[in-house]
């Protein structure tokens, strides 16, 4: 039930927002737990908004990933 | 964004379950504890424990809001059903057993039982109907009671109360780390619920217990990186609190939603099926929000409840002692279509999730 979706925030209107689930599925969720603009993916979970989600964290992420995968040698070499 | 897509590389995964492999010490069992439902449904869904070392034990903890849900908590709901309240709630709640009767059970016998997408559709319902007196039943946990809490603050109308049956991560897992025969040697924290709450609510996990604590998103890169993480720390000896989720768990969480909770609910002891009373694990109305309590405004006295039905091992699945495939009753008396337990009856219940992928198995 921890269920969350990413999704893209279309438009806004006050504490509601159209947001696109991909497959160009719209629906209308509630912001009033964030603070998102148009244009910015936000998790939902429940037909609420719960954190907006961050691009360059997730970029950044599978690239850090890469570097450890890279150049860290095997634990029993390491030490 | 193609996130699925991103953290779904085989490729990446097969050089991270390597890593893993070289990390696990080949002589100790190593037991990592999740406690989300969505969690254990990637670990299955993508097979995630086939590349992993059989040493390495990955075990789901009470992750599912609905399969902890007590007895007597489905039993109140069901006697205000049968008064003719029209319940609502979120879809997987409706079958899970109560000590004599599910809220489906009540369904076919004529109460209104209604399934709601988002609380905000029980509030809908009120304000279009206004003759009839509404409950929504309030499960879930942090991810899910900041959603009750905007709804009780925006003052719905008085025809709508609410059940609130939220419990909390924390103390749940400050449980397990207490149980001395479980064993654990590291947490994955859940992604969302964390969106809510920050890291800070874990600080606690390595400091007193020297348990390490890696919250973690819900893609297989995702699992297998937090579990990477976990060995790196017990390899080097330095148990610590990491975030594997950065792209959407901040350190100090969802404060907006931390502060709607705060100015709505009580933190209480509660009881979770199976598992006994767990304390300052519950919400509970403030007595400023007392007209929408349900549960002081209708005060339906119910008996002790039946969590267990006879044979039942959720109990034990919850925590991990045993795996679905160990209950005696799993796939014979207990079913999706007939479950005796709670964990058989949500898509976050552990046994639930453990029949999608058998019966996938058994496809040719």
């Amino acid at each position: 039930m921890c269920l969350a979706i990413p999704a893209k925030i279309m438009s806004i209107e006050n504490d509601k927002a159209k947001v696109d689930f991909g497959e160009n599925v719209l629906r209308e969720i509630n912001i009033a737990l964030v603070s998102a603009k148009v244009g910015d993916y936000v998790l939902v979970h429940a037909g609420y908004a719960i954190q907006v989600m961050d691009e360059k964290e997730a970029q950044e992420t599978l690239q850090l990933w890469n570097e450890i995968l890279k150049t860290e040698s095997s634990p029993s070499q390491r030490q | 964004m193609t996130e699925k897509l991103r953290f779904r590389d085989p490729k990446l995964a097969k050089r991270v379950a390597e890593k893993i492999r070289q990390l696990v010490p080949k002589q100790e069992t190593v037991k990592i504890c999740h406690v989300c439902g969505t969690h254990e449904w990637t670990i299955m869904h993508h097979g995630l424990r086939s590349l992993l070392p059989k040493n390495l034990k990955v075990i789901a903890g009470p992750g599912c809001p609905v399969c902890i849900v007590p007895a007597s908590e489905i039993d109140e709901t069901v006697q205000l059903a049968l008064k003719g309240v029209t319940v609502t709630c979120f879809g997987d709640l409706l079958r899970v057993p109560g000590s004599k009767m599910s809220l489906l059970a009540a369904k076919t016998q004529g109460a209104d039982v209604r399934i709601v997408y988002s609380i905000s559709d029980a509030v809908s319902m009120a304000k279009n109907e206004p003759k009839k007196d509404f409950v929504f039943f309030a499960v879930g946990f942090e991810t899910t009671a900041p959603s009750t809490a905007v709804e009780v603050l925006n003052r719905p109308p008085e025809n709508l109360r609410f059940l609130i049956s939220h419990r909390l991560i924390p103390p749940a897992m400050k449980l397990l780390v207490e149980m001395e025969d479980l064993n654990l040697n590291g947490f994955i924290a859940p992604g969302h619920a964390s969106t809510i709450i920050g890291l800070r609510p874990y600080e606690i996990f390595p400091k007193r217990y020297g348990m390490p604590v890696v919250v973690a998103g819900f893609e297989p890169l995702d699992v297998l990186f937090a579990l990477y993480m976990i060995l790196k720390q017990l390899k080097e000896g330095e148990p610590r609190l990491e975030n594997e989720y950065v792209r959407a768990v901040h350190w100090e969480g969802n404060v907006k939603a931390q502060e709607s909770m705060q100015k709505v609910f009580n933190v209480a002891d509660g009881n979770w099926r199976g598992l006994g009373s767990i304390p300052k694990s519950k919400l509970t109305l403030r007595r400023k929000y007392g007209d929408y309590d349900a549960h002081s405004e209708y005060a339906i006295r119910v008996a002790e409840g039946v969590d267990l039905q006879p044979g039942c091992q959720c109990h034990l699945v919850v925590i991990g002692k045993i795996m679905p495939s160990e209950c005696p009753l799993f796939m014979k008396e207990c079913t999706p279509q007939k479950p005796v337990g709670a964990c058989m009856v949500s898509s976050e219940g552990t046994c639930r999730i453990w029949t999608k992928t058998i019966n996938r198995k058994r496809q040719p």
